[in-house]
């Protein structure tokens, strides 16, 4: 593939817990290219955050294991990084914004005093006037009305809504080349959400900057991302071309999982699928979703399907597709 | 039909050091038996407070709650048990509505007891039914809230709701903290129960997706107002006030059909207004893209545009 960003290959995760390790994440491969928008979807747990932790450098070890597979960001490896190198890879590579921007600011410090010491820190300069002036200018850049006032302000003054604009504002106070957004709108209300997704997707353009969307909404993903990957239980079952995707699933679980979804059509719920998330103490052998899919077959049970290209736009980790696989 | 429910003029302002929060402003509707009133709206538009009021948690600063053409405006500690029987209510997060320390067993065992419902030596086989009708096995009377997931939480909260026989639930965002694919189950099986038992849902949500596929009515709230009150088709087909169409268009969707039944695309603009500080004339002034003069002096009125739709906005009852 050209021009790859980020290399994500067969990426093997576990816990450390008492009496043994929780195995969540089992062989994740993920590229996203320079300036593309990449969605991530799957449900609670399945091992979205972890991934993206472990690609930051700020999976917390112990308990975590990295157990297999490699990370190149801009063909570099990441997992071999010093701390001094995965520092540099944070300040001008990559950064993240979470889910809850009231847990991700500190209470105690005004705004002006958390991002002026994030343009410190990510431009390694000290004057303060122009660090002043880089962080009103910061604030306009998120769409932020009245930078003064909002510098002088704490966290508890501000809205659901700005406080995420104050994150997003803190993430990009240096140029970076990949943006990880963990559902940051999903706290919010939707017109709320709408405005945040709005304002990274401008920012992405604007910066010629990558984005990966972490989220559990299908929609979210399909509005706002121009391929995507579908997780299930620590693996991708599925990727596609967004549209694609959601145009013809094929994954039995990706099927489902858009059953799911109540549709403005209103043709009713569907009944939800059977079974719940495997413990990932001790997970299913073979195929992660065979205890819950209605199409499982004997190879199912036993061995794990490879991601199979269905056609160039389109893979699928199913042994119902693919010779190869069989 | 003879209403389950009657809301008329219901008000509720908390005072707090900041200033006086008016949650809930003159809000009226009615709901009738085997009917999903779906109650919709962002965080801080009052939709709980008016849950809260029906429920006797909270008194109304003004307003009246009939039930059954009863006035139960008093709060719960007046209420008759009776009454509580009838009127039952699930919350958003099973987590913290469960006793960790009672075993599920107990936990539904608890109701039966205090409204002596079914003799000593039956309650064991009503707690089996009870499980039995939101599809959980028997075996987990034995267990405890820990032991189980989010959706079987919510289960449980649903059984224990049911245990009274209710005629009317209150159900105050029951999937918002779960998974689609487990929303999905509780859906279908609150469904199935309505049907069964001809119950009323009063379903509080800011998932309109969901409500048009299981709600009859919708009322939309905005800063404590009903901004639109109209059935589930007229509301999505024919939506009138600007922020209904506001929402609409904001909600990611999953398929070209739905797409095409968006209306045209509003860009939400502006922050929801602190309910301490409201603005004048229509609260919604300061965000809507349709927006007159007369919107920033006086506050429109409910008018009927329709029979069963109801709307407050000058731009639509001026008719243009």
């Amino acid at each position: 593939m050209q021009d790859v960003l980020l290399d994500v290959q067969d990426l093997v995760v576990h816990f450390r817990v008492y009496g043994g390790y929780l195995k969540v994440l089992d062989g994740v491969t993920l590229q996203v290219r320079s300036q593309e928008r990449v969605g991530l979807v799957g449900e609670t747990g399945c091992g979205k955050t972890t991934t993206m932790k472990t690609i930051m450098g700020i999976l917390p070890q112990p308990p975590g294991v990295i157990r297999g597979g490699r990370i190149f960001f801009r063909g570099q490896n990441v997992l071999a990084m010093r701390p001094q190198e995965l520092e540099r890879l944070r300040r001008s590579g990559i950064s993240m914004i979470f889910q809850d921007p009231t847990a991700a600011l500190n209470p105690v410090f005004t705004i002006g005093e958390q991002l002026e010491d994030a343009i410190r820190y990510a431009l390694g300069r000290t004057d303060h006037a122009s660090i002043r002036e880089r962080a009103i200018e910061t604030l306009r850049s998120v769409a932020l009305p009245d930078p003064l006032r909002i510098l002088e302000s704490y966290p508890v003054q501000l809205s659901g809504g700005m406080r995420q604009r104050v994150c997003i504002a803190l993430a990009l106070a240096s140029p970076k080349e990949l943006l990880i957004a963990d559902e940051p709108g999903t706290s919010l209300d939707v017109t709320i959400q709408d405005q945040i997704l709005r304002l990274i997707h401008r920012l992405a353009e604007d910066r010629k900057m990558a984005v990966i969307l972490i989220s559990h909404s299908l929609g979210v993903i399909r509005e706002w991302t121009e391929r995507v990957y579908v997780m299930y239980a620590g693996t991708i079952v599925e990727e596609a071309v967004t549209q694609e995707l959601f145009a013809q699933p094929l994954h039995p679980y990706t099927k489902a999982l858009i059953a799911c979804v109540p549709k403005l059509t209103g043709e009713g719920i569907a009944e939800g699928i059977p079974g719940r998330i495997p413990d990932y103490f001790e997970p299913p052998s073979g195929c992660r979703f065979h205890p819950r899919c209605p199409y499982a077959l004997d190879i199912c049970r036993k061995e794990k399907p490879k991601l199979f290209a269905v056609c160039e736009n389109h893979r699928v980790a199913c042994f119902l597709f693919g010779e190869e696989n069989r | 039909m003879k209403e389950l429910l009657m809301v008329e003029n219901l008000q509720k302002f908390f005072t707090t050091s900041r200033g006086v929060v008016k949650a809930v402003h003159r809000v009226s509707f009615a709901i009738y038996p085997g009917e999903t009133f779906g109650l919709v709206g962002e965080s801080g538009s009052g939709k709980s407070t008016v849950a809260y009021m029906v429920m006797g948690m909270y008194r109304p600063t003004a307003g009246r709650i009939l039930f059954k053409g009863q006035d139960i405006t008093m709060p719960h500690t007046r209420r008759p048990l009776a009454l509580k029987k009838d009127l039952q209510i699930v919350f958003q997060d099973p987590g913290s509505s469960l006793n960790p320390r009672r075993s599920i067993g107990e936990i539904l065992e608890l109701p039966l007891r205090v409204h002596r419902l079914v003799d000593t030596r039956r309650i064991r086989e009503r707690i089996e039914e009870l499980l039995s009708i939101v599809e959980l096995p028997p075996e987990y009377a034995e267990k405890y809230p820990r032991a189980l997931g989010g959706g079987e939480k919510q289960m449980v909260a649903i059984a224990r709701a049911l245990s009274t026989e209710p005629s009317l639930l209150v159900l105050d965002e029951p999937t918002s903290a779960l998974d689609v694919s487990i929303q999905a189950k509780i859906i279908s099986t609150l469904v199935r129960i309505q049907r069964e038992r001809n119950l009323g849902y009063l379903f509080i949500t800011h998932d309109l997706s969901l409500m048009r596929n299981i709600a009859h009515r919708v009322a939309i709230m905005y800063l404590g107002r009903i901004m639109e009150l109209a059935s589930a088709r007229v509301f999505f087909e024919k939506p009138l006030h600007p922020y209904t169409k506001m929402l609409l268009s904001s909600i990611p969707v999953v398929s070209e059909e739905e797409e095409k039944l968006k209306p045209a695309r509003v860009f939400s603009t502006g922050e929801i207004p602190s309910p301490i500080d409201l603005p004048p004339g229509c609260v919604f002034h300061p965000r809507c893209p349709e927006v007159r003069e007369v919107c920033r002096e006086r506050e429109p009125e409910m008018v009927e545009v329709e029979p069963g739709h109801l709307v407050r906005c000058h731009a639509v009852s001026s008719g243009s």
